[in-house]
């Protein structure tokens, strides 16, 4: 298809393979020689790698030594994160939230409360991330996904106004604008859980649980901002636009703190990031350690407080409310550690197959070696 | 201008329709309508001369091109998906960003297409605004024009070195004998002058020639692309019609030369013109690979459609397990959810978007780019340009570069493609008396030597030489000791005007036999002399004839064909004695133009031949009357005569004359001079020639002797043509020993042909005026015939050669060119069958397959020829008898059985036949070589079709000359070699080679490598789709089969446009498997590529089971690791991203085979340009891509160990099984490229010393098809254990086995 016949000032059919024929043969009284460089005639110098047994054997024996202790160091990192998991959805009839799981209306207004009693039998030591859980939640649903508007969560206010039609059909209600629009902030997960410590001897302690620094810092200063960026009255702000329908109050009584309501509350912009896989947690709180002397949480009971807004029966999903220590590589996860020490072992044992194969064909075939 | 109706336009429109497609048109001469308006020409309705070659208009380019390319199926899936994506309910991007790689492709695509356009446009323009001179009537006399105004029924006045501007009916000529010479080097690549002739008898035609008094009709036939033939008349305003064939018509791009200046009418202009018609751009061939492909892309779409139905399967079956109407499920804009079977109907068209890319968008364009890497490095390989030619390898077709590398039969014409085509005299019998040359035979062998040791010879040459053939150097002009210095001179000498048939001495030179000699001046001193006897001595008549009986063209050699420029200006001025003698001409021509040709010649001759003393002063007055074709000097000396012929037996006849002193001074169409070796110059006019077509397979001349007034035909041709029109022996008074001529000599032409010398036979026959003037008629009539020219003029001619008298015959030599055996040895060791078609004889062609180690001393040849198809069928049935039960014999197991098969035409034929064919070909197959004799140029494209249709081979076809275009063009690649009969071959073929030699490193090198790294680039291709899409699809199953993404759409985007489309696009044109030196070395390796090759079904699946394998992986593990975490969409997407990145370039790495800097470059570039642009974007992008929010995401996971952990992982653990099975099959089970491979590493010495042993090695066991044998242990076995199985093999086939095909005709057993 680079083919072109041209006509050139003798009327003379000459074809151009390419820009380099052409280019070659440009003076008419040069010689038509080619350059004999390394490069046009193929010969550059180059490293030529053949595998065999013999010359990889090194490779497999390396990854296999280096990939165990890697494995070994993410499986004991991973044993030593302590976690804990309490599910609160309340379909079975025993479930203290049995009651509120049943009779659910996001427009009721009348709260519904029920505490799931747990008994830790470790003590948490440094500081402890409590998750909330859900299951079944495709938040990855493809329209789902894309039913926001970052241009008004990122403090436009012609975004404000008139919200993108990605949101609809959640853009606007009543002929308000929603704000925030779109299916996410709808949908946004609404229980409200504490964390009470039931002394040996009886007496209920409340965990302070610290509300932000659960978000990610660039979202909290870069991605999301409220409108009117002077004005802090967020009810001005807000004017004019609408809560979403699900919501109970609107976004800008998401919390009393200022730097953490309207678009910036570190709730709202946890939910806003969706989750990659149905099966999920999101960062609800962190337990900040106190003292040194005393761990965390210690070992005993407990009780989770649930104010039960969110429904989940439409998709048979799972709530839970997880708390975790972290390490460096994150939450509980054994699968890397085990992952890590079984290809370091196969790569291990293929490297001794291959060192059979090398002492059986090896000195046969490998004429090159022989040579050397 | 004045109004016309539209209704008129189109009448006006329609009537030029008809006009130029009626068989003849009538044109007459502009001249009386010139400042006319249109409506009123004549000729208005015939196309202008201006020319364009665009495929475009500015205003329509865009529409244009967008119609060429939606013409690509591929085009038109992308932008009909990119379209898909519009329509709100099944899209799976934004719709505009999804737009964006097919315009992108496509508007590279534009992009070049509109480059080269403009290349083209540029051209024409400066084509049409070339100037030339057109006659004016109102300036009465030539004006500049450009080309472009030049229209059909002007008068064209072209100078010499003037390039012709459309095609001229030549009505006049500077020339008094009305020859205008012609270089066709721009059309056809023929670099000998050709004559052209004026119309004859048309009156003006005497001293000037006015355009204004031309008011005949010229009838002419509808442009047609032949370059030999047009058929026209000249019908004069009394109705006498004056036929004119292609000899008056001067092409346009030809170059006028050695004519000062010439009229002509133009008959065909612009795109009508024969060169134009014949300008039908380059060919585009679809390569096997390609037609695989698309295949394979068409699996790929089932593929693709079984994974969009498993999507909306899936999605069905996920909406309807949800027991209610979750809040993720999002409503149209109205609130309303449609129904789950609607919803998964659309879902398979967003599915089939988001895996679109499974059909490789950016392979075809990658391919185009890998081939035009690929021809650049062809076409720069210094070991296939030849220096004597200034020629490198032509790629003609940009396409088919892989089909080199697939090669099973190849398709060899002998003449001047196995052997150089420059013939030299070797031997002659004349009148049944053999002259054997010996001192010639001598001197060719000597100089045979200096090919391979130049550089030796050329410092002994001072000794060595004169020792061995000085001994009768007597007549040879330029000294023995200068022989090798010039000859190697004009090797080295890069000069293209040296392409005439003969630059060299070497070649030119004859040593004239003594005995031949002695008896020439003993009929000169007796037989000569005797003027009016009409017995002249037969040696003297055959000389004559060799010089006479032909179309050699002389010219002067400094006179040759000067090139510069010389502007009109110059032209003119002359030196005085050139403007005199010039005057001698005119007032010659003005004198004797009356009396017409007949008195022209003879009354000089008569006078040259009595006064022989003032020999000086005669020559002069010869050559300014018979030679004034040579523009420069007017006295030639015979030494310095260069005889320009289209064939080289021609020349080579002429040089052979011209050492006994016969010397063909000049020839016009109307005489021939020739000095005699008595010095007399005797001018003979030729009243006709016959010339050679290859039905009669003869020419021959009718000449008037100037001495004995009778009417001679002197005719030479193929023995078998000649021999059934002898007549009475010679001179019937002669003694009864003459009587066996014929017998003796067709011995000797036996014997020629054994030695493998090509054979002609020389004929006389003395017509008497009465026959000649009968036949006069008729040929006139056949002259001027328009229907069937042809064949009235072949038949006439036929008329005429009857009763001819045998002269003798002649041997030429054709010597093989440097290299053939030792390409045809590695060709064969290729794999590859070859098969030469020559039209010689069955012993010429059998001599010159041993010579060129076609056939081979332990060879079984089997001899088919036979003269009816029942005989035929007979033979075929025996011989494939024979061969199977010879394959089946257990004892042959393991070896090739080396069979040939040599064929004549004849036999061929019938064994084509349809009932027939299914044996030949089974034969053939088992056949190593096949020498095919006496095939006609349609038989050879037959025989071609027969074996690429019946075998379902690759086949390559190699040639040189217009008898092997068919050929070339019925063959998968044609290869076409630049030599010595001129360029229709090359502007046929695909690749287009200066030497034979070349073959061997194109095929085996450069089609090698080119088939390995397109294959692997495509396989690799299919694969790194595959296996992205996949990661895509593997996400469906955790996103309820909603067609989500977990990557950004920019970054997939990015993915196959950017970090990940150079590296293969460098594989496929650097990647090299094997050295050079290896392929050369052990030609086996090339069996690599045959038959199915490495990209066959299994590469294929097997390529893309690894996708699916690795992309599981690269999916799989980062889920695992990321399972029930706060992992949000795209964080998740980014290890698996860069995992495939990793795992897809490292794939590639297993698979590049060498590293240079280049791969170097490439390989890291592409890494480093992928985190360079995903981190720009990802920082600078906060709302800019609004469904996907990729802000400080890859920051976010470059800061977290466990992305480097993944993304390790993912890559080792993917391609862990490909690793393992590459080391683990070249450990245990290495194929030969790898052995190949092992070689390159050796030190150059111990390589050679390797590949001699293998080669040893496997002489001993010629391995089997598409099998190799191992190659010996250096240190454990030597070769001498593996001989002795092998010996009594060898033992067998040469005592034991011999074919008794046992058939009444002459068929025989060769066995040697």
């Amino acid at each position: 298809m680079m083919a072109s016949s041209y006509k050139d000032e003798d009327g003379h059919i000459t074809v151009s393979g390419s820009g380099a024929a052409a280019g070659g043969g440009g003076g008419s009284l040069r010689s038509k020689k080619p350059e004999n460089t390394a490069f046009k005639q193929q010969r550059l110098p180059a490293w030529q790698p053949i595998l065999t047994a013999g010359t990889v054997l090194p490779a497999f024996f390396i990854i296999g030594l280096m990939f165990i202790p890697i494995g070994i160091g993410l499986y004991v990192t991973s044993n030593n994160i302590k976690e804990f998991e309490v599910d609160y959805t309340g379909v079975e009839m025993s479930s203290p939230c049995f009651t509120c799981s049943q009779n659910f209306s996001w427009n009721s207004t009348k709260p519904c409360t029920c505490s799931v009693p747990f008994h830790l039998d470790q003590p948490y030591e440094s500081n402890v991330f409590m998750y909330y859980g859900l299951s079944n939640f495709y938040q990855n649903h493809r329209r789902y996904v894309k039913s926001r508007d970052d241009s008004q969560l990122n403090g436009n206010e012609e975004s404000l106004r008139k919200p993108s039609k990605e949101c609809e059909p959640y853009a606007k209600s009543n002929n308000k604008p929603i704000a925030p629009c779109g299916a996410i902030a709808n949908s946004m997960f609404n229980d409200s859980l504490e964390l009470i410590y039931i002394d040996p001897n009886g007496t209920k302690v409340q965990i302070p649980l610290t509300a932000t620094g659960i978000a990610w810092w660039t979202d909290k200063h870069v991605k999301f901002r409220n409108p009117g960026a002077e004005n802090t009255n967020l009810t001005v702000v807000f004017q004019g636009t609408t809560r979403p329908v699900n919501w109970r109050r609107p976004v800008f009584q998401l919390d009393s703190d200022p730097d953490n309501n309207g678009f910036i509350n570190e709730d709202f912009i946890v939910w806003m990031r969706t989750a990659a896989l149905p099966t999920f947690r999101k960062l609800y709180r962190i337990i900040q350690r106190r003292s040194n002397v005393h761990p965390t949480l210690p070992r005993g009971n407990y009780t989770l407080e649930v104010v039960y807004n969110y429904p989940v029966r439409s998709f048979e999903g799972r709530k839970r409310m997880i708390l975790s220590t972290i390490s460096w590589m994150g939450g509980k996860n054994p699968f890397l550690g085990i992952a890590y020490v079984s290809v370091g072992s196969v790569c291990f044992l293929l490297g001794v197959l291959l060192l059979i194969i090398h002492h059986k064909y090896g000195n046969r075939n490998n004429a090159a070696e022989i040579s050397h | 201008m004045t109004w016309r109706s539209p209704l008129a336009l189109v009448r006006d429109a329609l009537q030029g329709q008809r006009a130029r497609e009626r068989e003849l048109r009538s044109l007459v001469s502009n001249l009386p309508y010139e400042g006319q308006e249109k409506g009123k020409q004549p000729n208005r309705f015939f196309l202008s001369n201006a020319i364009k070659t665009t495929k475009y208009s500015l205003l329509l380019f865009l529409p244009m091109n967008l119609y060429e390319q939606f013409h690509r199926l591929a085009n038109l899936y992308f932008v009909g998906l990119a379209i898909l994506n519009f329509i709100p309910v099944v899209n799976a991007f934004q719709p505009e960003v999804a737009l964006i790689p097919i315009c992108v492709i496509m508007f590279l695509t534009a992009l070049k297409d509109g480059w080269e356009d403009f290349r083209r446009y540029q051209s024409d323009r400066k084509v049409n605004n070339t100037p030339c001179f057109v006659y004016s009537r109102r300036e009465k006399q030539y004006v500049e024009r450009r080309w472009k105004d030049v229209r059909v029924g002007d008068f064209v006045r072209v100078v010499s070195n003037e390039i012709v501007p459309a095609d001229l009916l030549l009505l006049y000529s500077s020339d008094p004998n009305g020859v205008c010479h012609l270089e066709t080097a721009n059309l056809d690549g023929e670099t000998n002058l050709k004559q052209r002739i004026v119309v004859s008898g048309l009156g003006a035609a005497n001293l000037g020639f006015e355009p204004e008094s031309f008011n005949s009709a010229v009838v002419c036939e509808r442009p047609n692309s032949n370059l030999n033939h047009f058929k026209c008349f000249v019908e004069k305003p009394d109705k006498d019609k004056v036929g004119a064939s292609i000899e008056s018509l001067l092409l346009r791009g030809c170059t006028v030369r050695n004519t000062n200046h010439a009229v002509g009418f133009v008959v065909y202009a612009g795109h009508e013109t024969k060169a134009m018609l014949n300008n039908n751009g380059s060919r585009y061939k679809r390569s096997k690979l390609e037609r695989k492909l698309n295949v394979d892309v068409f699996f790929c779409l089932i593929l693709l459609f079984a994974m969009c139905l498993i999507g909306a399967f899936g999605h069905y079956l996920w909406l309807e397990s949800l027991p209610g109407v979750p809040s993720f499920l999002v409503p149209d804009s109205n609130g309303h959810l449609d129904v789950p079977s609607l919803e998964s109907f659309y879902m398979f068209f967003t599915m089939i978007i988001l895996l679109q890319i499974l059909i490789p968008i950016s392979l075809y364009v990658s391919i185009e780019l890998v081939k035009v890497g690929q021809i650049f490095f062809i076409t720069n390989d210094i070991d296939l340009y030849d220096e004597e030619t200034d020629s490198r390898v032509q790629c003609r077709a940009l396409n088919i570069t892989e089909d080199l590398g697939q090669i099973e039969y190849v398709f060899s014409d002998k003449t001047g493609t196995l052997t150089e085509n420059k013939m030299v005299f070797r031997r002659c019998s004349v009148m049944g008396t053999e002259y054997p040359h010996k001192e010639n035979a001598i001197r060719l062998d000597v100089i045979d030597e200096p090919e391979s040791e130049e550089e030796v010879i050329f410092n002994q040459h001072q000794q060595l030489p004169r020792s061995r053939w000085s001994l009768e150097a007597e007549g040879i002009s330029p000294p023995d000791t200068q022989r090798h210095g010039r000859r190697r001179k004009s090797k080295v000498a890069a000069n293209a005007h040296s392409d005439a048939a003969f630059s060299s001495p070497l070649e030119t030179e004859v040593i004239p036999d003594q005995k031949l000699l002695q008896q020439i001046s003993r009929a000169e001193s007796s037989g000569g002399r005797r003027d009016g006897n009409r017995s002249f001595d037969p040696h003297l008549d055959f000389f004559l004839a060799l010089a006479i009986c032909n179309t050699v063209v002389v010219s002067a050699e400094n006179a040759h064909r000067q090139r510069e420029c010389t502007s009109p200006q110059s032209s003119q001025m002359r030196n005085p004695l050139e403007t005199f003698s010039s005057l001698v001409k005119k007032a010659g021509a003005f004198f004797q133009r009356d009396k017409r040709n007949r008195t022209l010649s003879e009354d000089p001759v008569i006078d040259s031949a009595k006064t022989e003393d003032e020999a000086d002063a005669n020559r002069l007055r010869t050559c300014s009357l018979h030679a004034p074709s040579q523009n420069g000097s007017a006295i030639v000396e015979a030494e310095e005569l260069c005889y320009e012929a289209e064939s080289p037996d021609e020349a080579a006849l002429v040089y052979a004359a011209r050492a006994y002193g016969f010397i063909l001074l000049a020839r016009t169409p109307d005489s021939v001079t020739v000095r005699l070796p008595s010095g007399e110059d005797l001018v003979f006019e030729v009243l006709d020639t016959l010339t050679f077509d290859s039905n009669r397979k003869r020419m021959s001349v009718l000449v008037r002797h100037p001495v004995t007034k009778d009417y001679v035909l002197y005719t030479k041709g193929a023995d078998y043509s000649i021999m059934e029109l002898l007549g009475t022996p010679y001179a019937e008074n002669f003694s009864g020993i003459e009587k066996n001529v014929a017998a003796d000599t067709q011995y000797h032409l036996d014997c020629y042909a054994k030695e493998g010398l090509r054979t002609l036979c020389i004929t006389k026959k003395v017509v008497s005026e009465s026959t000649y003037q009968s036949w006069l008629g008729e040929r006139k009539r056949a002259q001027a015939a328009m229907e069937c020219r042809e064949e009235l003029i072949m038949q006439t001619a036929v008329q005429l050669e009857t009763n001819l008298t045998l002269l003798g015959a002649t041997g030429i030599e054709d010597r093989l060119q440097e290299k053939v055996p030792d390409t045809i040895v590695a060709l064969r060791e290729a794999g590859i069958h070859v098969w030469v078609l020559t039209g010689d004889k069955p012993e010429t062609a059998v001599n010159i397959g041993y010579a060129c180690r076609l056939l081979e001393e332990e060879d079984l040849v089997i001899n088919m020829s036979c003269k009816n198809k029942v005989t035929c069928t007979a033979i075929l049935d025996c011989t494939l008898e024979e061969v199977r039960r010879y394959r089946d014999d257990p004892r042959n197991a393991g070896t090739t059985q080396n069979i040939s098969l040599v064929i004549d035409g004849n036999t061929l034929d019938m064994a084509k036949s349809p009932d027939l064919q299914e044996r030949f070909v089974e034969l053939t197959k088992h056949c190593r070589s096949v020498l095919c004799c006496r095939v006609t140029p349609l038989q050879k494209s037959a025989v071609v079709k027969l074996v690429r249709e019946k075998l379902k081979v690759m086949t390559l076809a190699v040639g040189d000359g217009a008898n092997d275009v068919n050929m070339i063009q019925a063959a998968d690649v044609g290869i076409g070699i630049s030599g010595q009969e001129g360029m229709q071959a090359v502007m046929a073929s695909d690749f287009a080679i200066s030497r034979f030699k070349h073959l061997k490193k194109l095929v085996l090198v450069h089609g090698h490598w080119c088939y390995t790294r397109l294959a692997n680039m495509i396989i690799y291709f299919f694969y790194k789709n595959v296996a992205y899409v996949n990661l895509l699809f593997w996400y469906q199953f955790f996103c309820g089969f909603t067609a989500t993404t977990m990557i950004d759409y920019w970054l997939m985007i990015f993915f196959n446009l950017f970090f990940t489309s150079t590296p293969p696009i460098m594989f496929g044109i650097f990647d090299k498997d094997v050295s050079v030196e290896v392929l050369q070395g052990v030609p086996e390796l090339y069996r690599t590529g045959q038959g199915k090759g490495e990209y066959n079904f299994l590469t294929f699946w097997i390529a893309i089971l690894d996708a699916f394998y690795q992309s599981l992986v690269c999916f799989f593990i980062p889920y695992l690791a990321y399972q029930d975490s706060d992992v949000d969409l795209f964080t998740f997407g980014t290890p698996l991203n860069t995992a495939a990145l990793f795992t897809i370039l490292l794939h590639l790495g297993i698979e590049i085979k060498s590293w240079t800097l280049v791969h170097w470059i490439i390989m890291l570039g592409s890494v480093a340009l992928y985190f360079i642009v995903t981190l720009a974007y990802t920082a600078t992008c906060v709302t800019c891509n609004p469904p996907s929010n990729p802000y400080w995401i890859l920051q976010n996971q470059m800061a977290d160990p466990m992305f480097y952990l993944i993304v390790t992982l993912c890559t080792v653990v993917a391609l862990l099984p490909r690793y393992t099975f590459h080391v683990l099959k070249n450990s245990v089970a290495p194929s030969p490229l790898l052995q190949g491979r092992q070689l390159d590493r050796m030190d150059p010495s111990t390589r050679d010393q390797w590949i001699k042993e293998w080669r040893g090695f496997r002489g001993g066991a010629p391995a089997k098809r598409y099998e190799l044998s191992d190659p010996p242990s250096p240190t454990l076995e030597t070769p001498v254990d593996f001989f002795p199985e092998f010996l009594p093999d060898s033992n067998f086939m040469g005592d034991d086995l011999s074919l008794n095909v046992i058939t009444e005709s002459r068929q025989r057993a060769v066995h040697t």
